[in-house]
């Protein structure tokens, strides 16, 4: 007999051997993984629509709620989610860069890059956490029921409070004293417990001082829910100029309890039905841990390639798995950026 | 020991200086993209305001140039585009078909739940 019988290895066989995919089984279950975080994803994403759409009062737009910049205040409709994705897709090519870096072989690319990415995720995580610090304290105004009982909400530039004047004696201030401290905190403390009557503001200690305030400027109200005279309707919706300011203080300086809501938590928000921000805390409360768990788990690998250990292994297929739960991360984000803020 | 059962593939995944060159130059010109989207989605969102009679067309746009915006993602940074295609359709399409149920399900539902709430409000 001629020629020669080749030997199958039946394990080898069963083994499987050559995958179909020509990839590894790391990078398959990775991209199975974020298959089943896109659905999760996706389900949240699906909620908040469906529940927007049956939602029967007014919801909050993008542009009116999220309008501020650090440093800078208010007026800005966007500007800085558009800034926290600009980072989040900067930090996304510094990753595709350390997995290019990686196919060459250089290892001092791959740290560079990664390091880069790894403080592209800390810019994000931080600015995430300023936007939260703003939309739980609010804005200066607050959401305000006036008195037909329409609610609305305020825009405009808020008269910085200069000072409360003393006027009458509690347990701890004294007639004539001029506080000049924590006064915005206090004052919407006072404003929201109904602890204000006609520029008069009432303090812990049962002192009554009087509230010397700089004049507002554009005072707007919108209309948000209608009330007896009021509407939310296109036409109506918008409350300028000194009927505006008389409309406001008169439900400010009421002395009616809950008549202004600052901020937003679990069970009350000043942007809209507390749906919307149930759904905020949620998502990109979800996004943003996934966001966090991202830059940890680059870190462990960042020190993996500068310990050598997949400079041994002859690649940086361990980089390129990491990349693509990073850019994942990327790309929720540009849904949320999408749905939640821009729609 | 050493396993015969696991094949490195990475192994074979290396290019050299002047393909990675044009790899960059690919990567580069996806960030702009990226960019100059996001800024023209901003933009859009600024200057038409939502009670506009062309708002439902923008809502349109935000959603393709969303997916324009994803896409480049997954094909270029993801390296979907390189992988072979058999890979692609197992991620790709019963993401889709989930997805595309799951929307519609929703929205059917969304639409006869406010018409029930609007009749008895």
């Amino acid at each position: 007999m001629g020629g020669h019988s080749v030997q199958l290895d039946q394990k080898a066989l069963w083994g499987g051997k050559e995958s179909p995919f020509q990839v590894s089984y790391g990078k398959m279950m990775m991209w199975f993984f974020l298959i089943s975080d896109a659905l999760t994803f996706g389900g949240l994403l699906v909620a908040y629509g469906f529940t927007r759409h049956d939602c029967l009062e007014a919801w909050p737009i993008g542009e009116e709620t999220f309008n501020s910049l650090p440093f800078l205040g208010h007026g800005y409709p966007l500007l800085y989610v558009a800034l926290m994705t600009f980072i989040l897709i900067v930090s996304s090519v510094t990753m595709v860069l350390a997995v290019e870096a990686g196919h060459r072989m250089d290892k001092k690319g791959v740290i560079k890059w990664m390091i880069a990415t790894i403080i592209g995720g800390f810019f994000f995580v931080g600015s995430q956490a300023w936007e939260w610090y703003h939309f739980i304290h609010g804005s200066e105004f607050g959401k305000v029921e006036l008195s037909d009982g329409s609610v609305a909400i305020v825009k405009g530039h808020f008269g910085e409070i200069e000072n409360f004047t003393v006027t009458v004696a509690g347990r701890h201030h004294k007639k004539g004293e001029v506080i000049k401290e924590d006064l915005m905190h206090t004052f919407q403390h006072a404003a929201a417990a109904g602890h204000i009557e006609n520029e008069i503001i009432t303090l812990h200690d049962g002192s009554k001082a009087k509230i010397n305030k700089a004049k507002d400027h554009d005072l707007t109200l919108i209309i948000k829910k209608s009330g007896s005279r009021y509407k939310s309707d296109k036409e109506h919706r918008m409350i300028t100029g000194k009927q505006a300011h008389d409309l406001y203080y008169g439900a400010l300086y009421s002395g009616e309890s809950n008549r202004v809501i600052y901020g937003a938590n679990l069970k009350q928000n000043e942007y809209g039905p507390q749906q919307y921000a149930q759904f905020f805390f949620f998502i990109t409360g979800f996004h943003g841990f996934h966001v966090f768990s991202g830059v940890v788990i680059n870190i462990i690998i960042c020190l993996g390639v500068v310990a050598g250990t997949y400079h041994k292994r002859g690649h940086y297929e361990m980089v390129e798995k990491t990349g693509l739960y990073w850019h994942f991360v990327d790309l929720v984000w540009v849904f949320v950026f999408t749905f939640f803020y821009l729609i | 020991m050493e396993r015969d059962d696991l094949i490195e593939y990475s192994l074979h995944a290396h290019h050299d200086e002047d393909k990675g060159k044009v790899i960059r130059k690919k990567i580069y010109f996806v960030t702009i993209l990226l960019t100059a989207i996001t800024v023209l989605e901003v933009f859009l969102g600024a200057v038409i305001k939502q009670d506009a009679s062309i708002w439902p067309l923008v809502k349109w746009a935000f959603v393709v140039l969303t997916l324009l915006k994803a896409g480049y993602i997954v094909i270029v940074f993801m390296h979907l585009g390189d992988e072979r295609p058999w890979l692609r359709y197992v991620i790709l399409v019963p993401y889709f078909i989930f997805i595309l149920y799951l929307i519609f399900i929703a929205l059917w539902e969304a639409v006869y739940i406010k018409g029930v709430l609007s009749y008895f409000s």
